[in-house]
């Protein structure tokens, strides 16, 4: 029988299994409010990630659009839709007829239905005297009526009883279609909700981080180095490496400040664009390279440079034969969190006019461009109901991209490591 | 008045036998025997702190030395002083004269990264690149332009990996990564890898400590066969080793040189009453 102390064992085993509870109860919490927030954030947005449209017969009468042969793309460019696509969604209520009654007619449809028609001109000019059948976006109140976001009833109510009863009929004619709006996705932004895209956004935000990445990437891969490899432990890089900590705690405001009065005002590149917003991400994102370089180079175990520098390897080939292709895994890790991050920030970009609203998709990292957190930023500010899930949807878009980033972080360090191994 | 003066004397006399038999006592070179290395009155210091004192030794030519002594009594940093290795270690500083075929080492005009060619070295802890076998034994030569063709450095990497019996194990997966291999593979990697420059002497820290009976068997008849091409010197914790392996044996202790002599001279018939009591298991 093995003596022990009873009442010392048993508080300790206690004390074990509290501990553990208290684990499992912040994990738990912890779980929940992330399933909260995703839930919160996929409910609301996931569907504006579609939207009602309503299929109409459109007569291309030539004379309603006000063209002439030859039909260049110049001339269908020039061509006037709206009135056509007024008179075709007329045609299908004859009994209205009065001018106010027209009217309220014409809100059922989005002004992005005009374009829909001259897309389809210009794609299919020998159709010109035919009537087609086009699928055409309804106006987003009546996109937010089918999905159920807003009432027919009640105080507030946006709609009159008439405007209803064509909704109700069309509906019941089977005219109305629930379709994935690829314009979300791909398109800019607009005034118009039904018609809003993250598009521009998200190549904006590519484009930023894309010269963040060049710019960061080799600066702070080559200033890890040097601190670490080559400069010694003076005063003066002491003074450095508090600095280089210091600056990773930095607002980021601070830095649109700075990108602000240095390359706007200073060197004069264009506002809003990616280029600058790239360079003002960089400044964020270079502390953070430098950090995880350094402890990733100070962790390469000193056997590798030992039999290095005894093979007569210079140090210089020792650092770039040996000891930075060890650190790459921690190195590449640090800086694709580092543009995780800098993909969320929206401060610095705001003080450098990345906030204008910017129907384009940017072609290049010269235009005028929105980036996503700022185009959430901006969408959260509109007071239309259609944004709102907009807004939703952009997170999710963003959060997507995060995740995607996160997943390439962990592929990578496995790969490198995997090879270093 | 005179009396005083003979105590004195006597007292005198007795430290200055002491300190000859403090100092080191070198056996001087028989005649015809080449000296590959030579070290004069070497001191080496960390900072403040003395880690050699005035350490005088010749190598010679094609032998094995060994170095031996307790823990601490500086015979790696010696080890590290001949392939100028110390210079990477911050506040070190070096006096005396290292000479390898009569040339100072530490002569401003000498390149490390060349004299480390020629001085390879072996650690204590097997530590290939974690490249592919052949990528390491081809580093050397490759950094080193001895061989411009790929069918130069392949010939080079099969004949350092035979001269290290280590081919027949390897032949198979030169391109796997050098980390799979067993501890004592590894090391015999890098007794490769160290012998692909051809360097002319090759020092050896430890090279068995890490490894069991067996690998290090196979370790010293290799250094065996190694001798007949290259200068050898290898620090030892292990008497036993170092009179299996080697034909020159120094002892050191506190930092100073007590004794160097032959192999058989410094465990038959010690002279120093420190190299005794180590040999004999008094201490260490």
């Amino acid at each position: 029988m093995i003596l022990f102390n009873e009442k010392l064992v048993r508080k300790r085993n206690r004390a074990e299994r509290r501990f553990r509870a208290y684990g499992i109860l912040s994990l738990l919490a912890a779980a929940s409010v992330l399933l909260f927030l995703v839930y919160t954030i996929v409910s609301s947005g996931y569907s504006a990630f579609f939207r009602t449209t309503l299929l109409m017969d459109v007569q291309l009468n030539a004379a309603h659009m006000d063209i002439t042969s030859p039909y260049t793309r110049d001339v269908l460019m020039q061509g006037r839709y709206t009135s056509l696509v007024k008179t075709s969604l007329y045609a299908r209520f004859p009994g209205v007829s009065e001018r106010r009654e027209r009217r309220a007619l014409s809100k059922l449809l989005s002004p992005g239905a005009e374009l829909v028609v001259r897309d389809y001109v210009i794609n299919h000019p020998e159709s010109i005297g035919a009537t087609v059948a086009l699928e055409v976006p309804l106006s987003s109140d009546f996109d937010q009526l089918y999905k159920e976001h807003l009432p027919r009833t009640g105080e507030h109510i946006r709609f009159s009883e008439v405007q209803l009863r064509w909704f109700d009929q069309l509906q019941e004619e089977g005219r109305l279609n629930y379709r994935f709006n690829t314009q979300f996705l791909f398109g800019g932004d607009s005034r118009y909700p039904e018609l809003a895209g993250i598009g521009g956004a998200v190549v904006g935000s590519f484009y930023a981080l894309s010269v963040c990445f060049l710019l960061a990437f080799p600066l702070g891969i080559a200033a890890a180095t040097y601190l670490e490899e080559f400069s010694g432990n003076t005063r003066l890089t002491r003074i450095i490496e508090a600095n280089i900590n210091n600056l990773a705690a930095v607002p980021s405001v601070i830095f649109g400040l700075l990108g602000l009065a240095i390359f706007l005002n200073v060197f004069g590149l264009p506002r809003s664009t990616p280029l600058v917003g790239g360079f003002v991400l960089s400044l964020m994102t270079l502390p953070t390279i430098i950090i995880a370089t350094r402890a990733s180079i100070r962790s390469v175990s000193p056997g590798i440079r030992q039999a290095a520098l005894g093979m007569g390897a210079s140090p210089v080939q020792v650092v770039f034969h040996h000891v930075l292709p060890a650190a790459m895994p921690g190195t590449l890790t640090g800086t694709i969190i580092g543009l995780a991050q800098a993909l969320g920030e929206t401060a610095p970009l705001l003080m450098i006019g990345m906030v204008a609203f910017i129907a384009n998709v940017p072609a290049t990292p010269l235009d005028a461009s929105a980036a996503l957190p700022v185009q959430i930023f901006l969408w959260a500010e509109s007071a239309e109901r259609g944004f709102v899930e907009k807004t939703s949807a952009a997170m999710m878009v963003i959060m997507a991209f995060l995740i995607l980033m996160n997943i390439l972080a962990v592929i990578v360090r496995s790969k490198t490591q995997a090879k270093v191994e | 008045m005179s009396s005083v003066m003979t105590a004195e004397t006597t007292e005198a006399s007795e430290k200055v036998i002491n300190q000859v038999q403090d100092g080191p006592i070198v056996v001087r070179p028989e005649k015809g025997v080449d000296i590959k290395m030579s070290a004069e009155g070497v001191s080496v210091f960390y900072g403040d702190k003395q880690a050699l004192d005035d350490i005088s030794i010749d190598i010679h030519s094609k032998q094995i030395t060994a170095l031996i002594g307790p823990s601490g009594c500086g015979k790696s940093t010696f080890l590290r002083c001949l392939n100028r290795m110390n210079d990477v270690v911050g506040g070190c500083r070096i006096n005396g004269r290292i000479t390898m075929d009569g040339e100072d080492i530490y002569a401003p005009r000498v390149d490390v990264a060349s004299l480390r060619g020629q001085v390879g070295m072996v650690f204590q802890k097997p530590n290939p690149f974690p490249k592919s076998i052949f990528d390491n034994v081809a580093y050397g030569p490759r950094i080193h332009g001895y061989a411009q063709h790929r069918d130069e450095i392949e010939e080079i990497v099969v004949r350092s990996l035979s001269k290290a019996s280590l081919f027949e194990e390897v032949k198979d997966r030169l391109h796997d990564p050098a980390t799979g291999l067993s501890g004592g593979q590894q090391q015999r990697l890098c007794i490769a890898r160290a012998i692909a420059v051809n360097p002319e002497v090759l020092l050896m820290d430890e090279p068995c400590s890490a490894l069991d009976p067996i690998a290090t068997a196979r370790i010293e008849d290799l250094m065996w066969e190694l001798k007949e091409k290259f200068t050898i010197i290898i620090v030892t914790h292990s008497m036993q080793q170092a009179s299996r392996v080697s034909q020159r044996t120094g002892f050191f202790h506190m930092g100073v040189l007590a004794e160097v002599g032959t192999t058989e001279q410094i465990f038959q018939n010690p002279v120093d009453n420190r190299t005794r009591d180590y040999i004999t298991g008094r201490f260490g």
